[in-house]
């Protein structure tokens, strides 16, 4: 016999070496968030990847049942807190496709308007993060002033930076102060010097073309497998929009294109997020256009929206709906709907019973993020331990969508 | 792929051409269909689903190859208690369909990870909160709750508050769990107008049965 097994002596420790099992998280800055993922290594290679969720588990839903349906509102900006707006506009759409209410034109395109500047806010956050978990500390720096610059944008809306609550079923709160459009004109103006500096920071940049081309490839194989959606699905070449494919709101009327990746890496996906800004921007700049022309009330006023403050002092019926519609709020008649929209991150959806009392019977919140994580498992394997960090990273999660 | 926006009837008429399509061609799976609010809605039998999924992913008028989400639904006074509601999309056809099964308290689903992968966290989120189980699932721990969580929260008769809550024990230097114990209680309150709503006698109108 000589096929070594006589020799024990000639027996190394390195031969004798066993998969590696490490925790990974919660406390990890890569994690984005409170994750927790077990994973097990032949070396430093991926063999098998199990994400432990439900660290920031709220029980949103739950509390939602107990909750009037213009309660339940603020809890979808604390799902994903990076573009809170986006969560609220599927939460109206579904209300107002239950209700049949028709959203006046100008509070339309002030959702749009908010809707692509919490496109730009999350992928701003998503590019350079991403990019400091690949070993880039500048472009969060850079990219966190302009996202300041647009919360500011928020807070002169509604009042908020983060927890906004201004989209309303029926429209959005306020009316935008008068001098907001021209501001924000002049910010679109200044916006793409930035992105174009952080383009040159990132695009060409060896380290970061290292760390993320070839990494975490998608085919369209596993984009409909694992269910992904929005840009995890334009990254592999598939112009899959709902902005453009089933358009909500008045998308249909914007003009923009919808970039896609040919490679379906980390990279491309990158990309697609780079260009999107540049889209959202073009979007926003109409939107603006649209807006001065565009004057009129921003709420349907009808039973589920609040009366004019001024009839509300003057008249009887309308102070008795004012303190109706805050106290017992609005009924929405039985049935059930799933509305749906474009969040940055992709589909965000939300199935809503209704059983026509002031309280939705369940409403369940259909995260983008959720089946993208699940698919760690699939993507990260035959990977190496430092591109986990990046995969995480480009799949966008954020703890406050996917636990609830 | 992307396709311009239709018009409601149109959009409606689409559907139902495709719901009376697929009655046609598995007349076993559906036990009712019809449109609401522009979306399809099949009802489907349990024993069926997996073979009905299978049938819609694959048939070329269908190609519902995206699993949107599934879901379940609690009516407690039903006999079949739950509804495990699935929406699927196509990025083909450009259309969405819900497909409903009716399960009571005992009865398990087949799961689906074996057509659609996605499945997997879905099944395991349903069983975490509703308690319903997934024959053939490859492995159905709970997702989204506490290790070592008893109860399904989403049910009807769990209360919002639960029956547990932690906290950090400065003097033991781990954390504890206990009973909830709430320092004032838990405010539900009823915004129902008294005229229309209420199912409840309201204060004062007990006097009326004791004449």
């Amino acid at each position: 016999m000589m096929d070594g097994s006589k020799f024990d002596d000639a027996q190394t420790g390195e031969q004798k070496i066993r998969n590696f099992n490490i925790n990974f998280g919660p406390q990890h800055p890569a994690a984005h968030g409170v994750l927790r993922l077990v994973l097990e290594l032949d070396g430093e290679i991926v063999e098998r990847c199990d994400p432990h969720i439900g660290l920031l588990h709220r029980g949103t839903e739950k509390l939602m049942e107990s909750r009037t349906y213009l309660q339940n509102l603020p809890y979808f900006d604390r799902l994903d807190y990076v573009a809170p707006m986006n969560q609220e506009h599927a939460w109206c759409l579904a209300i107002e496709k239950l209700t049949q209410t028709e959203v006046p034109r100008r509070a339309q395109l002030i959702r749009v308007l908010y809707s692509e500047i919490g496109r730009i806010l999350n992928h701003l956050l998503n590019v350079t993060t991403q990019a400091m978990d690949v070993g880039a500390l500048t472009p969060p720096l850079w990219g966190f002033e302009e996202r300041e610059k647009l919360m500011i944008f928020y807070e002169r809306a509604c009042g908020a930076r983060l927890h906004a609550a201004y989209f309303r079923p029926g429209g959005v709160h306020q009316d935008l102060p008068d001098d907001l459009l021209d501001d924000i004109e002049l910010w679109a103006l200044q916006f793409p010097d930035v992105l174009s500096d952080i383009d040159g920071l990132l695009t060409e940049n060896r380290i970061f073309k290292q760390r993320n081309c070839d990494i975490g490839v998608v085919t369209e194989d596993d984009i409909l497998k694992y269910s992904f959606s929005g840009v995890m699905v334009r990254g592999s070449g598939l112009a899959w929009d709902l902005r453009r494919a089933q358009p909500y709101e008045c998308y249909d009327e914007f003009d923009f294109q919808v970039p896609v990746g040919k490679n379906g890496d980390c990279y491309d996906r990158y990309l697609c997020r780079m260009e999107e800004m540049r889209q959202s921007l073009s979007i926003i700049r109409q939107a603006i256009v649209k807006l001065r022309v565009a004057t009129g009330d921003v709420l349907a006023r009808g039973k589920l929206t609040p009366p004019k403050r001024g009839e509300m002092k003057t008249s009887m019926e309308s102070l008795i709906h004012h303190f109706k519609l805050y106290t017992e709020g609005f009924h929405v008649p039985a049935g059930e709907v799933y509305a749906a929209v474009e969040a940055p991150k992709g589909e965000f959806g939300v199935y809503l019973v209704a059983d026509g009392t002031n309280k939705p019977y369940r409403a369940k919140l259909r995260a983008p993020g959720f089946p993208h994580l699940q698919a760690m498992d699939h993507i990260t394997k035959g990977h190496q331990l430092a591109d986990v960090a990046a995969i995480i990273g480009t799949m966008d999660v954020v703890f406050g969508e996917i636990d609830r | 792929m992307t396709e311009t926006p239709e018009s409601e009837p149109t959009k409606d008429a689409a559907l139902a051409e495709l719901g009376g399509l697929i009655e046609l061609k598995r007349p076993d799976c559906v036990l009712s269909w019809d449109i609401s609010h522009g979306e399809l809605n099949v009802d489907v039998a349990p024993a069926n689903i997996v073979g009905f999924v299978k049938y819609l992913l694959s048939d070329s008028n269908c190609r519902f190859s995206t699993l949107i989400d599934i879901t379940g639904v609690d009516y407690p006074e039903r006999a079949k208690r739950f509804d495990v509601v699935y929406h699927f999309l196509s990025m083909y056809t450009n259309q969405r369909i819900r497909l409903r099964v009716s399960v009571r308290e005992d009865e398990m689903v087949s799961s689906i990870t074996d057509i659609h992968p996605s499945a997997n966290w879905f099944e395991r989120e349903i069983f975490d909160m509703f308690g319903i189980l997934f024959s053939g699932h490859p492995d159905l721990r709970r997702l989204l709750t506490d290790y070592g969580f008893r109860g399904h929260p989403l049910r009807k008769d769990f209360p919002t508050t639960g029956y547990t809550e932690v906290r950090y024990d400065e003097v033991e230097k781990r954390v504890v769990y206990e009973p909830v114990n709430l320092v004032q209680e838990y405010r539900q309150f009823d915004f129902m107008s008294p005229w229309e709503g209420a199912d409840y006698i309201l204060p004062g109108d007990e006097k009326e049965g004791a004449k």
